[in-house]
This record gives structure tokens, sequence and C-alpha cells, in this order.
């Protein structure tokens, strides 16, 4: 089936979508948008989290053909010509990413923590987290780039 | 596979009639698994997230009317008050990417023992609104609803429209244990309410049966001791040992197994455990609120 849904402010047609298949393979395989990761393919990780219509979900537990006609953003969308944002840039800071199979999915999360919360408590990003797992680095350093991301943002404002 | 797409609620009954072996999908984040898997090959799907009336929730003829396509974060976000068993169960479900997904027609749907909507919507009698295309409306009790393992007492052409929850009258509590504070599928939970207006005590046991249910006796048992004592008007304390004996008989109520994420003996400790617990969290509040 052909769907056509907004990535990343760009309008796309895609064709020979199989039915059963997930957002996540959609824009990996037919969209060339390999940012998204495949970890789990059953909402454990969070590898995969992109935004769908201004919400994170895991994209490799929704269909294909419910993302018709919505809006979808993916990590890919959150760099803005190239240039890292300060949540991006602030994983790197930190040492946050290590084989950085989890990072687009945190990324994602994280940008959406800091859009609703600007300084976050430890236990909310503790919270806001748990759908996103890291396998390297213990968590501790992902705390800390989120609180200086949150500390970068709100200098930037 | 086909995929159907209805935008009207009329629209996605008259194809489930149509194609009964279509497989509804709303939040995904059951079916997607089953599909990603391979388990589950279903003639087609049927997307329910493009029905508007099943996306919104309403005071109905005094009860909340909750639209069976409303998410976790949803019922979080906007029914704290009005539904909140179910906004405790919600807090504790998945993450936050499935919360903003799963939702509680969905719950439903799979009737999984371990699903957490059941026990506050049993705790609430919660009512079942069911709807086909050549039957109509027919509304459901909760209890009533998981007919075994895994199996609802939907027809083959019928869906979930929506579920009907009268506000609550007093204090609800939700227990729920797992291994860590998120993306748990329960060892074990507990609904509870108190029902006040007509000296009633509500219950809801997951994951501990074959189905979700009810500790009727355990409910009878405390609602009786209460009204004997007089303690619905006076609002004194719970007499020494009156909570945790309501836990042992919530737990004479369960038939719990051994699996991998719990003994059939630890789901029977901690449910007398958390019984004992809400119920008495819920008298405190419910002696707070006078
Ligand atoms: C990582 C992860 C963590 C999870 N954690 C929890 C948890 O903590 N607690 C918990 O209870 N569950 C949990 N779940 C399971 C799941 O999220 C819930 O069961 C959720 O409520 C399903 O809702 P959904 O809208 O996504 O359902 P879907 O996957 O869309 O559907 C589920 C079932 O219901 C049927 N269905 C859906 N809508 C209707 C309708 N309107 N009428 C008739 N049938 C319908 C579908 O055909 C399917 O059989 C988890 C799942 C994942 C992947
Ligand atoms: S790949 Fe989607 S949550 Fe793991
Ligand atoms: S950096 Fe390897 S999984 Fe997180």
């Amino acid at each position: 089936m052909r769907i056509t849904l907004t990535v990343n402010g760009t309008r796309r047609e895609v064709d020979g979508v199989w039915e059963g298949e997930s957002l996540l393979y959609a824009l990996r395989e037919r969209m060339g948008l390999p940012g998204s990761k495949n970890a789990c393919e059953q909402g454990e990780c969070g590898s995969c989290t992109v935004y769908l219509d201004g919400l994170p979900v895991c994209s490799c537990l929704v269909a294909a053909g419910q993302a018709d006609g919505r809006e979808v953003t993916t990590v890919e969308g959150l760099s803005a010509d190239g240039e890292l944002r300060p949540v991006q840039q602030a994983f790197l800071a930190c040492g946050a990413v290590q084989c950085g199979f989890c990072t687009p999915g945190l990324i994602v999360s994280t940008h959406d923590l800091l859009e609703r919360n600007p300084q976050p408590s430890d236990p909310e990003i503790r919270e806001a987290l748990a759908g996103n797992l890291c396998r390297c680095t213990g968590y501790e350093k992902i705390m800390d780039a989120v609180r200086l991301a949150s500390r970068a943002q709100e200098r930037a404002s | 596979m086909e995929f159907l797409a209805p935008t009207t609620w009329a629209d996605a009954l008259a194809a489930k009639a149509a194609c009964p072996g279509a497989l509804p999908v709303t939040g995904g984040t059951d079916v997607l698994v089953e599909i990603n898997f391979d388990r589950r090959r279903p003639p087609a799907l049927l997307d329910l997230t493009r029905v508007a009336e099943l996306r919104d929730w309403a005071p109905d003829r005094g009860r909340i009317r909750l639209g069976a396509a409303v998410t976790y974060s949803r019922v979080i976000d906007e029914l704290a008050t009005a539904l909140p068993g179910l906004a405790m169960a919600a807090r504790t479900i998945g993450s936050p990417q499935i919360r903003n997904r799963g939702t509680v027609g969905g719950n439903l749907g799979a009737a999984s023992p371990a699903g957490d909507s059941h026990p506050p919507l049993l705790a609430a009698d919660a009512v079942v609104e069911v709807a086909s295309a050549a039957r109509g409306v027919r509304e459901v009790p909760v209890a009533q609803f998981y007919t075994g393992v895994k199996t609802n007492a939907l027809a083959p052409d019928e869906l979930i429209a929506a579920v009907l929850v009268a506000p609550p009258r007093g204090p609800q509590q939700f227990c729920k244990i797992g291994t860590r504070n998120a993306m748990v599928i329960a060892v074990s939970a507990f609904g509870f309410a108190l029902h006040p207006d007509r000296r009633a005590v509500g219950t809801g046991i997951g994951s501990a049966a074959p189905t979700p249910r009810r500790a009727e006796a355990a409910a009878e048992f405390l609602a009786g001791e209460l009204d004997a004592a007089g303690l619905w008007e006076s609002r004194g304390e719970l007499p020494d040992g009156l909570a945790r004996e309501f836990g042992h008989r919530v737990r004479a109520a369960a038939a719990p197994i051994d699996d991998v994420r719990g003994s059939a003996a630890y789901r029977l400790h901690s449910l007398s455990v958390m019984a004992r617990r809400a119920a008495t969290w819920a008298w405190n509040d419910y002696r707070r609120a006078a």
C-alpha cells in the first residue's frame, strides 16, 4: 500500500508498504532514515523513539499505515542544518554515548522532557527516560548529559 | 493482509462485521509485538485511531464515558480526579512512550490477567460498552467481560466502544508489585475502592488468577465490619487487625500460578500485603476527607 506522511517537515510518499510493517521499518528501510534504531521490536528499549504528532512513541509499535497523514519527527529532524542541538551536544560532552545504539531514542526522549519541563529534578529525569534502555553507560553519564542540556538551554534562553 | 482505516464508528463496525477476522489495532502496543514476532498474521488490521468517537471522554448520564482509544497519558493528565484508581494504575504502565499509545480499550481487548486497568475497573464497578453493526450497543459489567486467559466477552463482530465508570464517592487505591518502577508486567496487583454512598467496598485482583477477578467475600466482610462498628458514619480508626484480616481474605480469593515473574506463594503473600495497605491508605484518606 502507499502511505503519505510528513517526516521531519517534508511530505513523503512511500509505496510498497506491507500492511503489517512498523513505522520504524518504513523509516529505516523505505525512507532512508536509519537514525531510529531497532533493538527489540517490542517496545522495551526505546531506541526507536520518534515523535508522532508531537508525542514520543516507540515507532516499532506503530503500524506504518497508522502514520498515514500524520507528522513524524525522527532524531534526524532534531539537528537543523547539521548543527547539533544543546541536547545532542550535551550527550557528546558528557560521554553519554558509548556504542551509541540507545542514543537516538534518548535524544528524542530528553528533547521531549526538556520541552515540557526545562529544569527537571533527578527523579523526573529517571521517570521520563524509564522507557530508554542503555547497555553501556550505566546511566550516570546520561543523567549528567540531561542536567547539562537543561543548564545550557536555560543559559541560552 | 489488508489495512482497514475507517474514520467513523459506523464504518468501523461495518468493517468488523464484513471481516470478523480483522484484528483491531489502537495503540498497537500489544498487536505490533505479535506481528513483529510473527506470532500473528490476521487477514486484516483494523486501525481504530482515526475514529474520533473513540478518542474522547465525557460525563454521560452520571457516569464518565471513557472512549476505548483514550491513551494512558490522557487518563493520567485529564482524569486523575474523576477516575483516580485507573489513573494510579495508568501511571505504572510501561514507559512514557507506551503510555502515549496504549489505551484502556486495548487493555480490555487483550484481556491479559496482568493488565493493569482491570483491578481498578473491577473495584469501581465499571461497565464495558461494546457494539456491533447488527445488534447495536450492549453493556457488559466488567467482571463478566473477562472470560478466560486472554479472552473476553466480545463476539467476532463486536468492538469495544467505551468504558463507563461512576465518579468516585470515596477514596481509591492501586498497588502493583514488579521488579522495577517502570516497564514491568505486574507480578501481582490490587485495586481497591471505598463506596461510602452504598457502604460497600470494591476490589480487583490482577496477575493472580486466570482472569482479573474480584475478592467478593473479602469485600463483603470488610464492608460489613465497618458497618457493624458504625465506622462509615463515625469515620473512626480501623479496628486492630481488620485490615490484616481483609488482606488474608483477599489472598483466599486468588488462584495464582508459578511463572517467570514470580511464584504462586509470593503472589499470595504480596496480595495480602497490598490489600492490607490499600485498605488502610484508603480508609485514612476517607477519615481525612471528613
Ligand atoms: C514495553 C511494554 C510495556 C507494557 N507494560 C504494560 C503494563 O505495565 N501494564 C499493562 O497492563 N500493559 C502493559 N503493556 C501492554 C499494553 O501496552 C497494554 O495492554 C495496552 O493497554 C494495550 O493498548 P493498545 O491500545 O496499545 O492495544 P492494541 O495493541 O492496539 O490492542 C490490544 C488488543 O485489543 C484489541 N483491541 C484494541 N482496541 C479495541 C477495540 N476498541 N475493540 C475491540 N478490541 C480492541 C486488539 O485487537 C488487540 O487484541 C505493555 C506493552 C509493552 C510493549
Ligand atoms: S526497537 Fe522499539 S522499543 Fe526497542
Ligand atoms: S551507549 Fe550503548 S546502549 Fe547506550
